[in-house]
């Protein structure tokens, strides 16, 4: 039950953040209004087969979900720097439970920023069978799971003072290698970078959800691959920082 | 090179061996932590032994950097002794401390921001498996007129007595606060310290770290001095008072034979420089009717309470300054 209670805790506070809202919810949402509204009635967005409206709401819930999991490493870092983390290792809440409430919390948001971004998508006209929203959204959540690893590992291993820029820029450049902003071209240098990256499967997995093909095994290796170690490396700081086997 | 010895003045009750009914409560076993700074290491804590038994008030009295701080670390749960076993009734400190048996106030930490003072205290009360009621605990550190308060909004003596009550609510069997009261002022020390009371009184163990002696002498059952990672003295207040309740004499006295002026009675050290003269006092009382007995001259009379860290100097002689070396 104490668990529970901390998620619920975890999540009201979250959800009073404001500059988190702004970041993760309203951003993408703002842009997507911004860039897909005028091209609405683009359906061949150069030449990858999707209008612009589905193309931008796929890569804006990419993007937002992403800042979602990420996230963590703000909530954390922002914890570590008053001493709350040590404070709730002398309370009976488990490692195992505080963990699993970061990752569910960042879980929870980033949920709220993919579908905030399908009812956006739905204001510019985008319609699919609810098969699709389905399937699309389980991959996405699937490939999530790196960032998970990443948000955790960013707040044990990142000060509260470089975690705000480090998330930024970060995103951003993944966002730009990972053909958020436009599609890759097959056979070009990013295209080849992109795709051993976890947050170019997130973007293939809105289009795979849309009638694309689906994920080849290469993509299924690259998320094992970087959810391994990723979770290594978070497991690692998260032992450095608190001391514990 | 002194060898490693006891120092002459170490005052130890019989209280603290860990046998009996002492090692069901909280044991120390020759505890020693040190740490690597880009300075060298710095041992923090020296095989230190303690138990206390279940009911007890304990205060750790020690100027900064004697190794409070580490200590009650180990009992935590929050660092691992690199030598000797901590335990707390019988189980480990994190077996304790998942248990809910242990409740602490550390010595640094602010409150989590985006939340309100009844939000937090709940919280921390779900994660406990029999904690107090919510309000209980409010009146009882004075925050019930500020309960619908944002923590960022709190000044330092108001942030204190939340981590206090976050401390309480799982109304564990154990107490751990680490300097308590530092931002408090004296209205809030005294209301704190009422609250203490009332807790004692429910029959918890509880061991503070402070470094003033007056809060260690009124609300502690015994005193445990810590100076350089060691136990340097431990028993009851009055005990310890006799130990480190040392005063500074200072009066002018032109020609003063030091050696005769160290053998009046209450005196325990004599300094001079110039026509200056510094008597560190057991009594300060008897020492200065003796001191104008024999030199009605003296002048510039001046008495005061020698700081801790002064007493612990007397305490623990220069055997500790060449052990450091």
């Amino acid at each position: 039950m104490s668990a529970l209670a901390y998620a619920r805790f975890e999540l009201r506070r979250t959800l009073r953040n404001g500059r988190f809202l702004s970041f993760a919810l309203g951003f993408p949402l703002v842009l997507f209004f911004l860039i897909a509204g005028p091209q609405r009635d683009e359906h061949d967005l150069s030449g990858s087969g999707l209008s612009a409206p589905v193309f931008y709401m796929v890569s804006m819930a990419a993007w937002g979900t992403m800042m979602s999991m990420l996230s963590t490493g703000a909530r954390i870092a922002g914890e570590r720097a008053v001493g709350w983390n040590r404070q709730l290792r002398i309370t009976p809440l488990s490692a195992r439970s505080y963990l699993a409430t970061k990752v569910a919390t960042a879980y929870a948001m980033a949920l709220l920023a993919m579908l905030s971004l399908y009812v956006a998508g739905a204001i510019l006209g985008v319609r699919l069978e609810a098969g699709r929203w389905i399937l699309m959204s389980l991959l996405i959540l699937v490939g999530l799971v790196p960032f998970a690893a990443l948000g955790v590992l960013l707040g044990h291993a990142v000060s509260v003072d470089s975690v705000g820029p480090a998330m930024g820029g970060g995103v951003g450049i993944l966002a730009f290698v990972s053909g958020f902003w436009f599609p890759l071209d097959q056979g070009s240098f990013l295209y080849d970078l992109g795709r051993q990256l976890p947050s170019y499967w997130l973007v293939q997995a809105g289009h795979v959800g849309l009638g694309g093909d689906g994920w080849p095994t290469h993509a299924w290796i690259v998320l094992v691959a970087w959810t391994v170690v990723l979770t290594a490396l978070a497991a690692r700081a998260y032992r450095r920082d608190t001391g514990r086997q | 090179m002194v060898p490693l010895t006891e120092p002459g003045t170490r005052a130890r009750s019989p209280a603290s061996a860990p046998d009996g009914a002492a090692a069901s409560g909280v044991l120390l076993d020759r505890v020693s932590k040190s740490f690597t700074t880009p300075q060298g290491p710095v041992h923090a804590v020296r095989d230190v032994e303690l138990a206390i038994a279940p009911g007890q008030t304990v205060a750790l009295l020690g100027p900064n950097g004697a190794g409070k701080s580490t200590t009650i670390e180990m009992l935590l749960g929050l660092t691992e002794p690199d030598r000797g076993r901590a335990s707390v009734f019988g189980r480990s400190p994190s077996d304790a401390v998942g248990a809910g048996l242990i409740g602490a106030m550390l010595q640094t930490g602010a409150l989590i921001r985006e939340v309100g003072v009844r939000e937090l205290v709940e919280t921390v009360a779900a994660l406990y498996p029999a904690p107090l009621d919510v309000d209980e605990v409010l009146e009882l550190t004075g925050l019930q007129e500020i309960a619908g308060y944002r923590t960022t909004k709190l000044s330092g003596g108001q942030t204190q007595r939340v981590r206090f009550a976050i401390a309480l609510v799982g109304d564990p069997a154990l107490l751990i606060l680490d300097e308590p009261t530092v931002a408090m002022d004296v209205e809030g020390r005294h209301a704190f310290w009422a609250s203490m009371r009332e807790i004692a009184a429910r029959g918890k163990t509880i061991l503070f770290a402070t470094h003033y002696l007056e809060e260690a002498d009124e609300f502690a059952d015994r005193i445990v001095l810590m100076a350089r990672g060691r136990v340097v003295a431990d028993g009851p207040p009055t005990e310890i008072k006799a130990v480190v309740g040392l005063r500074t004499l200072r009066a002018t006295l032109p020609g003063a034979d030091l050696d005769a002026l160290r053998r009046l009675p209450g005196v325990a050290r004599a300094e001079g420089r110039g026509d200056a003269v510094t008597l560190t006092c057991e009594d300060s009382d008897a020492a200065i009717r003796a001191l104008l007995a024999a030199h009605p001259g003296a002048r510039d009379i001046e008495i005061s309470g020698a700081g801790l860290e002064q007493a612990f100097l007397h305490l623990t002689g220069d055997e500790a300054e060449e052990e450091d070396r």
